[in-house]
């Protein structure tokens, strides 16, 4: 969409393959091929058992595929982890975590690595840019654990970003949130793909907040997957094909409601039980 | 107060009960931080009553305890690590290694009293006599604490980010079960050596109470473990020191034990943090 030259595999950021996962005797993931191209916003949709953690985790290197093959930058995933930013579902730290902010940021940076820091110039002056660049700057020095939602989130994905990622998966950060942070972080990520160039896979149960944002949605129901623009997968026909019985898609003041998924039963059930 | 401390440091017993007990102290604290934020104090108090079992066995046979405490403690604990990978497994692991343990243990000792007819071994090893530690110990004893705490400073980073974010980390391929079973083999150190000063029963406190209270004010963990030694480190000194001095009160003229003055004062340490004004709110304010 952003960059319509950039179609060729060789540019491609993620790639995957014909992969298949099957975890404890059930397949979570069947024949899913798909390739993102560098800077892309993708939003990963569906319904809660659909694989979505799960297509995380392969992207991860820390769930291996039954079949098929997955390329980041032309790499495996496990020798690839250093590309990889991720932003793990539910970060809710004791209210007395001796950890401020500003070394919330820093693990992001050099966490892995055996030893103390011994600080340094460079390594202070990395952490100030990322910490600004997510508009933390303010609160730099407070404990994590008195932090609000969108607080923590913009740190995670400062966390994430100091590494230099090519790829960056976020799970979830829009649960827990306000609107306004919503807002925030979703336009967050946008810059992150958009201005930064990072190729990133939001997952949300919800696709409302990130429709400004999203270049393209990979809508994941019963072990399928669908890939495009909102327009094209986001609808009646498609889904209702992708989960294998009839679903309706409704637009209302520029919202989206899915309706007759799995999801939605205890939304639309109050009326079809009437 | 200056004849009070001239009489302590004039003391053979007194001077080798602190110098081995600060050692213990500064290690102790400084590990015990991790096992406050890992919420580990079940698996460290359980590798207190472990060592017991090695350290009766060790007496049997003539050894110092401290080599008895330490190796079957790090045993103990690579066990504990080994069977429970989730947090309820771990919880059950420790469990069944803790039984076991205890119920030889309950055997070594009952072979202890029957032998020697005195309960002196017994008694010193579940609630600790740092008096009557042999001061050929502080050698290693120092060893195995600069062990314990080169250890934690190799592990910092990585353990700071396994523990705090362990999502994450797993994500950046920091070696998480590897870390988890390193940290338990200084953890044991620490917990051993505390077992000496504080006895098996008793060891779970020099851990966490200024280590929980480190936490509480620190602003970073690495701060919080500076904060953790030295108040473990006064903490055991002023234990001594009382212990000491109560060789005059009643009832027996014999001294009180040192673990019931370390256990009181890490119980104020523990209140005070708790009930004292938080220094990081404060901070906040001035922050923003």
């Amino acid at each position: 969409m952003r960059n319509p030259a950039a179609d060729i595999p060789s540019d491609a950021v993620l790639q995957l393959d014909d992969v298949g996962v099957t975890l404890g005797g059930r397949t979570v993931l069947e024949g899913l091929s798909f390739s993102l191209r560098p800077g892309e916003f993708v939003g990963v949709i569906g319904p809660n058992g659909a694989g979505k953690t799960t297509l995380l985790k392969v992207v991860l290197g820390l769930v291996r595929p039954d079949g098929g093959r997955v390329l980041i930058a032309q790499q495996d995933p496990r020798a690839a982890r250093r590309l990889v930013g991720y932003v793990p579902q539910s970060f809710t730290p004791d209210p007395d975590l001796p950890l401020r902010a500003r070394d919330l940021v820093a693990l992001g940076l050099d966490g892995t690595r055996w030893g103390f820091s011994l600080g340094g110039a460079q390594r202070r002056a990395k952490i100030e840019e990322a910490l600004r660049w997510v508009d933390a700057g303010h609160y730099a020095d407070h404990p994590v654990g008195r932090l609000s939602g969108g607080e923590l989130q913009r740190l995670l994905v400062a966390q994430a970003l100091i590494a230099e990622p090519r790829i960056m998966l976020l799970d979830e950060p829009l649960a827990n949130l306000d609107l306004r942070s919503q807002d925030e972080v979703v336009s967050l990520v946008g810059r992150v793909a958009h201005e930064r160039g990072v190729t990133v896979l939001l997952v949300t149960h919800d696709m409302n907040p990130i429709l400004g944002v999203m270049d393209r949605i990979l809508y994941l129901a019963q072990g399928q997957a669908a890939l495009g623009t909102v327009d094209d997968v986001v609808r009646g026909d498609v889904l209702s094909r992708l989960y294998g019985h009839h679903v309706d898609v409704v637009r209302v003041h520029g919202r989206i409601l899915v309706i007759g998924t799995p999801d939605a039963e205890s939304l639309t059930c109050t009326t079809c039980d009437a | 107060m200056s004849s009070f401390l001239a009489s302590l440091l004039g003391s053979p017993a007194v001077t080798a009960a602190l110098l081995i007990g600060s050692m213990v102290a500064v290690t102790s604290g400084a590990v015990g931080v991790f096992v406050v934020l890992r919420a580990q104090s079940f698996a460290g108090h359980a590798l207190g009553d472990i060592g017991s079992t090695g350290a009766a066995a060790a007496y049997l046979v003539g050894l110092a305890p401290l080599y008895g405490f330490i190796s079957v403690g790090v045993i103990g604990g690579l066990a504990i690590e080994g069977l429970g990978n989730r947090a309820r497994e771990r919880d059950i692991a420790t469990g069944i290694v803790l039984s076991l343990m205890l119920g030889v243990g309950a055997l070594l000792l009952y072979i202890l009293t029957q032998r020697s007819n005195a309960t002196g071994g017994p008694v010193s090893i579940l609630f600790g006599s740092i008096f009557t530690v042999d001061p050929r110990t502080a050698l290693p004893v120092a060893l195995f604490s600069l062990a314990a705490l080169l250890l934690m400073l190799l592990l910092y980073r990585p353990l700071v980010y396994a523990t705090l974010n362990p999502q994450a980390a797993q994500a950046r391929g920091v070696p998480v079960t590897l870390l988890g079973a390193l940290f338990m083999v200084a953890l044991a150190i620490a917990v051993e050596e505390s077992a000496l000063v504080a006895g098996a029963l008793l060891s779970t406190a020099l851990l966490i109470g200024p280590a929980a209270a480190a936490v509480r004010w620190a602003r970073s963990v690495g701060q919080a473990m500076v904060l953790a030694a030295a108040l473990s480190w006064l903490t055991v000194i002023a234990g001594i020191a009382l212990a000491y001095q109560s060789y005059v009160w009643p009832p027996g003229h014999r001294g009180w034990p040192v673990s019931f003055f370390i256990v009181m004062l890490v119980l104020a340490e523990y209140l005070l943090s708790r009930l004292g004004r938080r220094p990081r709110v404060i901070a906040r304010k001035e922050a923003t």
